[in-house]
């Protein structure tokens, strides 16, 4: 009986040893499943977040040859040039960002295209005078701040929710400088942006 | 140059063989003169109706085969796909388009359902002229 009985207990513990192993064994394993699983969701997220931001890069490439393609226009006076020099240089800092983040991701920052290229798509040669230029500018610079602020759910870290955001913001500067220069009114109701 | 991967093939408005056609629901009635403003500050910083910009030329968007612009470079996951941009695929396009298609370039997201709507009314209005 006494035998029995501790035949049953070393069964029970060699069992529980077991199940302790196996335990273990199955978490390792688990553990490392799920790793693989985050590190793939991480590289996809990253894959995914890259091409997002190199269509970023590609709108701030043709932001920048907009204003070069209207500083050489010699529809606008110097004093607008001036500013528009200014805004360019803005768009080339979101670039430079742009491009530290996705090479940050291990791909690589979308190419500019030529100036001329970009005159064709925006169609450049319809613009007349001084205030045709402006308007284009408005607009692209009013679709920008709406792209960025567009695009904040689609990242995902807070840092490149961060940089898109405070693209939109100097996005939102310039629209706002460029409304006032045309006379447009200001609008009436908050959340001008993003809805 | 190229306009790379990134198509942020924005309105490529493509759609992907979504899994579940079934839940794809038609937006509701647009207002396609409400939908011209929107497209104008919400799509235009990267679409033009004519011209291949950041994103695809939209005119004719509305029942065309997905990533077929000609001259456009659509990003991979694009391509791998084989749908037509109807209606329904539009709105799940513009509502999310990174769950509609994931590994596009295209990431701006339209959240209101009228505003879709509207947008996605006008587009279906921006036809291609047919030929002579």
């Amino acid at each position: 009986m006494n035998n029995a009985h501790d035949g049953l207990r070393v069964r029970r513990h060699l069992l529980r040893g077991g199940v302790a192993t196996l335990t273990v064994a199955g978490i390792t394993a688990l553990l490392g499943s799920r790793d693989v699983a985050l590190a793939q969701k991480r590289g996809a997220n990253a894959a995914q977040d890259a091409g997002l931001l190199n269509a970023a890069i590609a709108l701030e490439h043709e932001g920048i040859a907009a204003y070069t393609i209207a500083a050489g226009s010699g529809l606008l006076q110097p004093a607008v040039v001036k500013i528009g020099v200014a805004f360019r240089g803005h768009h080339q800092r979101h670039r430079d960002e742009l491009v530290r983040a996705v090479t940050a991701l291990g791909a690589r920052p979308a190419a500019a295209r030529s100036d001329g290229e970009y005159a064709t798509a925006l169609n450049a040669g319809a613009l007349k005078n001084q205030t045709d230029v402006l308007r284009l500018a408005l607009r692209l610079e009013r679709g920008a701040a709406n792209a960025y602020l567009g695009l904040i759910p689609s990242l995902s870290t807070a840092e490149q929710h961060q940089l898109a955001a405070r693209m939109a913001g100097d996005e939102a500067f310039h629209a706002a400088i460029l409304g006032n220069a045309l006379g447009d009114p200001i609008p009436a109701d908050g959340l001008m942006f993003g809805a | 140059m190229r306009l790379v991967t990134y198509g942020i093939a924005a309105v490529g408005l493509a759609a992907a063989v979504l899994t579940s056609g079934a839940s794809a629901q038609s937006p509701a009635g647009g207002d396609a003169a409400r939908g011209e403003q929107l497209y104008q500050s919400r799509c235009g910083a990267c679409h033009s109706l004519d011209a291949n910009r950041v994103g695809p030329r939209h005119r004719g968007v509305v029942g065309r085969r997905v990533a077929s612009v000609s001259g456009y470079r659509y990003s991979a996951a694009l391509q791998a796909r084989a749908f037509v941009w109807d209606e329904p695929r539009l709105d799940q396009w513009l509502e999310n388009p990174t769950a509609l298609v994931p590994g596009t370039a295209m990431g701006v997201r339209v959240p209101k359902a009228q505003d879709r709507a509207d947008i996605i009314a006008y587009l279906r209005d921006q036809r291609v002229a047919a030929s002579p």
